[in-house]
């Protein structure tokens, strides 16, 4: 179970990225996260794993406040939340297969690092989540040879070598056209489904939202403007969470 | 363009301006003594064809010579009752007409039968010792292809009853041309040159690569550490340094005895990694996937411990083997001697560096240690203890930290003033300390990483700006001249310059990658390697070719204030006036220069 309480973000410039922010996931669930661009929705998922130090408020994890953590009880949390990306980083000169192998090193050793070594173990894991995404015959390419949809795979095996608890996905599918998106979307919703890893994905689509999503949270402004069922989401609501002149499309 | 507006004002200000500028340039002339009259004078011009000649003709090759060298006798004035004498016409000859004459006067002198296209002085030779090496007057004799000569000399105001001589030593090359010594020095010295610049290069890039990673805002930015940590951490790295070196010593002197034999050294050198090796994979597991207990940590450590003490005993082991190893085979290896002194002098240098790679090691791990004391303290403790102990610590390490800078002070300077260098500083250091834990909230965190971002730019800033000619003759005082004093000041110099091109692209990278490593749970060091490190190492390898190219024109010229390689040579030879070798030298540099400049870019080509 993750808890947001009070959640509150301020930027160095001053911009209040997130304001006073509650909600409750309940293990393995598929929660979206929607709102206007610039609402605060990549400052409330990078806050969970702390890529972003919230100024104020509390996240709960199974009890734990994640925001009190020290750096090495922060590696030890880290590790069990994987992180899928808008623009997928991964590191474009390394091999596909050292990608996801990436996704390894909140467990092992800093000192083996040095020497560039994985365990045995972790190298068939790493082939078996590049099968399990459908680009296992790309493991010793390098990254930057691969198509969008590909590297998001990759993004999400590297995810997967973590053997997450939970998946913060950021607009996992923006840079995607929409088959990829529903063929990315599709491997978070299996994942979700077959291994229980709770999911927050950031959404701009109100239709994979319908499709995916369990529930669903809107931001706007920083501050959490809806919470509820994605069938919820009526116009009046719509135009709560996207400003009175928005139009719904699609 | 002309639109504005005629004003007296303005050109009276363009005419004031003009002879200001007229002035500057006047006292610019004078002050660097500009004269184009010694430009035109006889004497320089003179100078300047005889430079010229001599540059345009290398002291590379030279033949060996045969000498054929006749002696007429002659009798100036002419004598009134000896006779005449001959020449004997059974080899090489010379024939002089007239046969005798008064000094002052013109006489023909004619070879016959001299090596074809040869060349030599033909001269006088006064008294009448026919061995007499003093000669007087000089005509260039240049035989044709029938090795006859022919030319004109006056005989010089010598007179004499007793005969005399003109003797002609004419000059022939045989065999194949050979190197000369000049060409054999010069080749030692561009060798030298060359490995000067590499090593330059190579020590530089290995201290440059670490340093640009604390000279890169985007990477020291996050560090962040709260006032607990960081004075604990201060307090941590002198006194693990002080016990990593006390260790180490202890270790090298329950080692020494074994050290001598050359048998113990191969057994320990080969052994003791397999055996380290062993320990290690136990102690540092690949992974743990639950936390271990503190129990399990507690014995981890001292394992660890313990192994690196036998690392250590390796250490020297090793050393010593290369010493002893490099002794033995040394006086065998003929023309390879140097390896056997490589060896012995590799082994040296390991053995200088143990104490202090133990007092890194043991430095790090206690800051590391205390530091994450300090941490859990800060985190777990309330605010009010937290400010308590921040204000004992910071002021203990703010003492620390300005009384070992005093003690530093005190052992360069020798000042025998405690009140500047102990007590001064470490009360100053204390009230600093206390300062800042009471302007601190307990819990906040600060920005450790730009503090020593800022530190080190400056540093770098400062010293870049330092050409490396000088610092080459600040090492050259400090170690002595020669090679050893050019290698220090270029690889500084690159250490400097490097660190600062690296950073920058450290900074220039992608972000993205750092943030996922950072989110997978990787610490510092692994987000360097597996995010930062795969994008630098294409302009890394490019700007480390070009830097070799810069060493290698600078190596060059590092020997003009005694850093070694060819320009000691090139401005020795200058200075003697002995303008051909130098001609050989400069030629070399070219050569050299050129050639670097070329492999370097085929290089950087194939890299990026
Ligand atoms: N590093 C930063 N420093 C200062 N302000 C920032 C920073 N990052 C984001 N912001 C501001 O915080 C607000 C929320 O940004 P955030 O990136 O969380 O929005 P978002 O909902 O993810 O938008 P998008 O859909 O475009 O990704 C914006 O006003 C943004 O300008
Ligand atoms: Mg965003």
């Amino acid at each position: 179970m993750l808890q947001i309480k009070n959640l509150t973000k301020i930027y160095d410039g001053g911009v209040k990225a997130l304001d006073n922010v509650s909600f409750d996931v309940p293990d393995g669930q598929f929660l979206a996260v929607i709102g206007l661009s610039g609402s605060g929705k990549s400052t409330l998922l990078r806050c969970i794993n702390r890529l972003i130090e919230p100024t104020d408020g509390q996240i709960l994890w199974n009890g734990e406040d994640i925001t009190k953590a020290t750096p090495e009880e922060m590696r030890r949390i880290r590790r069990k939340i994987g992180m899928v990306f808008q623009h997928f980083n991964l590191v474009h000169r390394s091999k596909v297969i050292t990608n996801v192998l990436a996704g390894r090193l909140g467990y092992t050793n800093p000192a083996w690092g040095l020497v560039n070594r994985f365990p045995k173990s972790d190298i068939e894991k790493a082939i078996k989540q590049l099968e399990r995404v459908g680009i296992a015959d790309k493991a010793n390419h390098r990254a930057d040879e691969l198509s969008g949809g590909q590297q998001q795979r990759v993004g999400i095996a590297r995810a997967l070598m973590q053997d997450p608890e939970m998946i913060l996905a950021d607009e996992p599918v923006a840079s995607l056209d929409p088959v990829l998106a529903h063929s990315i979307m599709k491997h978070l919703e299996d994942i979700n489904d077959s291994d229980g890893v709770t999911v927050l994905c950031s959404l701009h689509f109100l239709d994979l939202v319908h499709r995916y999503a369990d529930r669903v949270v809107a931001l706007n402004q920083g501050q959490l403007v809806f919470e509820g069922l994605p069938k919820e989401i009526d116009d009046k609501k719509f135009k709560d969470i996207y400003g009175r002149d928005a139009e719904r499309v699609g | 363009m002309n639109n504005q507006k005629a004003s007296p004002w303005k050109s009276i200000k363009l005419g004031l301006s003009v002879l200001f500028g007229l002035i500057v340039f006047a006292y610019g002339f004078q002050i660097t003594k500009v004269n184009l009259e010694e430009l035109r004078s006889e004497t320089r011009q003179e100078s300047l064809v005889r430079v010229t000649r001599a540059l345009a003709n290398p002291d590379l090759f030279e033949y060996e010579r045969e000498e054929a060298v006749i002696n007429q006798p002659f009798y100036t004035p002419c004598p009134e009752n000896a006779t005449v004498p001959t020449s004997d016409e059974s080899g090489a000859y010379i024939v002089v007409t007239p046969a005798c004459a008064n000094p002052g006067e013109i006489v023909t002198v004619e070879g016959f039968n001299f090596a074809p296209y040869s060349i030599g002085p033909v001269r006088f030779v006064p008294g009448s010792d026919i061995t007499n090496i003093v000669t007087l007057g000089r005509e260039n004799a240049e035989t044709d292809g029938n090795g006859h000569f022919v030319l004109e000399m006056e005989i010089p105001d010598r007179p004499s009853d007793d005969v005399q001589y003109i003797r002609a030593t004419i000059r022939t090359n045989v065999g194949s041309p050979h190197l000369t010594k000049t060409a054999y020095d010069t080749w030692e010295k561009i060798v030298e040159t060359v490995f000067l610049a590499l090593l330059a290069t190579v020590f530089g890039t290995l201290f440059a690569v670490p340093l640009s990673f604390i000279a890169a805002r985007n990477l020291m930015k996050p560090v962040r550490s709260p006032l607990t940590s960081l004075s604990f951490s201060l307090l941590g790295w002198p006194i693990g340094m002080a016990v990593g070196i006390f260790i180490v010593r202890l270790v090298s002197q329950f080692i020494a005895p074994f050290t001598s034999n050359l048998l113990v050294n191969i057994l320990l050198v080969l052994i003791v990694p397999a055996l380290l090796s062993v320990v290690i994979r136990w102690a540092l597991p690949e992974e743990d996937t639950t936390i271990p207990t503190s129990g399990l940590r507690a014995t981890r450590f001292i394992v660890l411990v313990i192994a690196t003490l036998i690392g250590f005993v390796w250490m020297y082991q090793f050393s010593a083997l290369l010493m002893n190893s490099g002794n033995l085979i040394a006086p065998k290896l003929g023309v390879f001697t140097f390896l056997g002194y490589f060896l012995v002098q590799i082994g040296d240098i390991f053995q200088v560096s143990i104490p202090v790679v133990g007092a890194l090691a043991a430095g790090s791990v206690a800051g590391n240690f205390f530091g994450k004391l300090g941490q859990n303290i800060s985190e777990k403790l309330n605010s009010g203890t937290v400010k308590i102990i921040n204000l004992v610590s910071s002021a203990t390490a703010g003492a620390t930290v300005f009384g070992l800078i005093g003690w530093l002070v005190e052992w360069l300077y020798q000042l025998g003033r405690p009140e500047y260098t102990q007590t001064g500083p470490i009360v100053i250091g204390a009230l600093l300390g206390l300062l800042l834990a009471l302007t601190t909230k307990p819990k906040d965190t600060l920005p450790t990483g730009l503090v020593i971002y800022y530190v080190t730019r400056t540093i770098l800033n400062t010293l870049r700006s330092v050409e490396a000619l000088v610092m080459a003759i600040v090492f050259v005082i400090a170690v002595g001249i020669g090679p050893f004093a050019g290698v220090m000041a270029l690889g500084l110099h690159t250490i400097v310059s490097l660190a600062k091109l690296y950073s920058e692209q450290v900074e220039s990278i992608q972000a993205g990658p750092l943030e996922a490593i950072t989110a997978t749970g990787a610490n510092r060091l692994q987000t360097i390697i597996y995010a930062v490190v795969p994008q630098i190492v294409p302009p890394y390898i490019s700007y480390t070719m070009y830097r070799w190219d810069i060493n290698v024109r600078m190596s060059t010229i590092i020997g003009f204030v005694g850093g070694g390689g060819i320009g000691f040579l090139l401005q020795q030879n200058i200075n003697l006036l002995n303008y051909r070798a130098a001609s050989a030298q400069m030629i070399a540099i070219a050569i050299v220069v050129s050639l670097m400049d070329y492999i370097s870019s085929v290089m950087r080509e194939k890299v990026v």
